[in-house]
């Protein structure tokens, strides 16, 4: 069997075992996918009025603003999710075994992979969902849907092969929950919940060249269309460039343990 | 070197300063079953696990199946299977579902993975609970599973690591049926355990591992004869023959636990040449002993011995 033939027989044998996993343990998935709900509706309904108005609308204009940066959050807290997954499994035998085996090496991370953006991917379904009965009022064509969903796919891709080289790095599976807390930060530190140019000026400079920045801006103007300017380049840029790294990073790690 | 399932040389492990192998050598026929045995922290799990090519060792050669291990890891892989000290299933898939994954990894078709499934839950006993997960399983359960696992893809060498620590006595039992069942197949078996009786009952040739060094080798009756504590129990019909047997001998002792007290117990390394030279004696003197037993020392005597170690911590 060719390599490429292998990669892919054993890869998808892979990602059904993950996907069987995650169905028998459902109480990750509904974390997942209650958490930024209930993020969207603290931040529409608690802080929404006042920062709504301060964007020189009201409580419906901050559902808009605020919704790709509870996107990206969502995708960060996951990544949490995925880290402590991942770490748990490999203190588990089984994956002494298929180290072992004379399969291809990767699959074993590629099922956790594929598994996590197939959940993240729903999380963000049910989000978008709520979010539309919250009153945001996307502008987007079905092109712009669709490009969207392209980049928050290859951001999610990204910041999940982040999680399991994180997750592979950490030694137990408390530790790997507390490696991607600087991303749940990053929405924050950006221009997820309010706009750049009201902080100050160190912050606004560090919020404007992060990588979640341009990811926000470029999910914001497809589904609202507002400007995108360079953002797109700059967003895909990055999540590219965290996905190849990161992949190459767990890989190592995983070859190496 | 062809018929040798693995081939060791000077195997050196080391983790910061702390030696954990000190250059071993091991040498497995094909078809046989060799047994490490050692205490916890002599070095065993590491041994498998450096064979298995789950770690890499710092110095040494090693072939397995014929093949090098630091050269061609994906082909030592595709010979061996393994069963380790920790049930290596998935707890979360069932016991049908865990058997599936391992066919779809060898590359079975559907088929032929759903017959495999089948037959092995048949085998081990497993059939009433192929539905349930993994989880659920007794331990003595899921050593079964884990080792039927281990036979989806037919290995011809299998290490088996500690493969009945912690399972009740019917459990052994039934775990040291199957490897016998697997050694009459023709697959060559590298078993690790702390159990004396264990390695007695199954190997053919047994290698005592102490501190990351193998202090002793062979049979366990070579082993037995390794170290002196053996006696030749001699019976007699009655009081005068058992003391003319005593006086032409000059050693030995009546066995207190004979009530009739006509048995002679001579202190022997229980070897052939030493029996025939006994009886040689007995048989000039015109003794006739009515019955003669040969009591080698166990391996606990030997293994105690050789690793000057308390029984308890052995346990």
């Amino acid at each position: 069997m060719s390599t490429l033939a292998l990669a892919a027989r054993d890869s998808s044998t892979m990602i059904r075992r993950q996907l069987k996993r995650l169905i028998r343990y459902p109480s990750m998935t509904i974390q997942l996918v209650a958490t930024p709900v209930i993020l969207l509706l603290v931040f529409v309904y608690v802080f929404g009025g006042t920062l709504g108005a301060g964007l020189g609308g009201g409580r419906g204009a901050y559902v808009d603003y605020v919704v790709p940066g509870i996107l990206l959050m969502a995708v960060a807290t996951a990544a949490t999710g995925t880290a402590v997954m991942v770490a748990s499994d490999m203190t588990e035998g089984i994956i002494a075994r298929l180290r072992t085996m004379r399969i291809w090496r990767p699959s074993i991370l590629t099922g956790h992979v594929v598994g996590a953006v197939i959940q993240q991917l729903l999380g963000m379904a049910v989000l978008i969902g709520v979010a539309l009965v919250m009153g945001f009022d996307p502008k987007a064509t079905a092109v712009e849907w669709l490009a969207t969903a392209g980049l928050l796919t290859l951001f999610v891709v990204a910041i999940t092969w982040l999680a399991v080289a994180l997750g592979l790095k950490a030694q137990t599976p408390e530790s790997a929950s507390n490696a991607p807390m600087p991303l749940i930060l990053l929405p924050f530190l950006g221009s997820g919940f309010v706009p750049t140019d009201s902080m100050p000026t160190a912050l606004r400079w560090f919020a404007e060249y992060q990588p979640f920045t341009p990811i926000m801006e470029t999910v914001r103007g497809l589904l609202l269309g507002t400007p995108i300017g360079n953002s797109a380049a700059i967003a895909t840029a990055w999540c590219a460039g965290i996905a190849v790294v990161s992949y190459l990073w767990a890989k190592n790690t995983f070859n190496k343990a | 070197m062809k018929d040798l399932a693995i081939a060791a040389n000077g195997l050196r492990k080391s983790y910061r300063d702390k030696v954990v192998l000190d250059g071993i050598d091991l040498t497995v026929p094909q078809g046989t079953v060799f047994a490490l045995l050692g205490p916890n922290g002599a070095g065993k799990t590491t041994t498998v696990q450096i064979l298995s090519t789950l770690i890499a060792a710092d110095g040494g050669t090693v072939q397995i199946a014929g093949f090098d291990l630091a050269r061609q890891p994906d082909d030592v892989r595709g010979a061996i299977g393994v069963t380790g000290q920790y049930s290596a299933v998935d707890k979360l898939l069932t016991g049908e579902e865990n058997l599936l994954l391992m066919a779809d990894l060898h590359h079975l078709s559907r088929k032929d993975g759903k017959r495999k499934a089948a037959e092995l839950l048949e085998r081990f006993d497993l059939v009433d609970a192929a539905g349930k997960t993994a989880a659920t399983y007794s331990g003595g359960m899921q050593r079964r599973l884990d080792l039927a696992m281990t036979l989806v893809g037919d290995p011809r060498l299998i290490f088996l690591d500690e493969p009945t620590t912690g399972l009740d006595p019917r459990s052994r039992r039934s775990m040291w049926q199957i490897v016998r069942e697997l050694v009459a197949s023709g697959v060559t078996i590298f078993l690790t355990t702390q159990y004396l009786e264990e390695a007695d009952e199954l190997a053919d040739r047994i290698a005592l591992l102490d501190h990351g060094r193998l202090i002793a080798e062979g049979t366990a009756e070579e082993l037995k004869r390794l170290i002196p504590g053996g006696h030749v129990s001699l019976r007699f019909t009655d009081d005068d023959t058992l003391k003319d047997a005593l006086g032409t001998l000059g050693r030995g002792f009546v066995d207190p636990s004979d009530d009739d007290r006509l048995t002679l117990q001579v202190p022997s390394d229980g070897g052939v040449a030493a029996l025939r030279e006994l009886l040689t004696r007995l048989d000039a003197a015109g003794i006739e002993p009515a019955d003669l037993s040969v009591h080698t020392p166990d391996l606990d005597d030997v293994f105690l011995t050789l690793t000057g170690q308390k029984q308890e911590t052995n346990r």
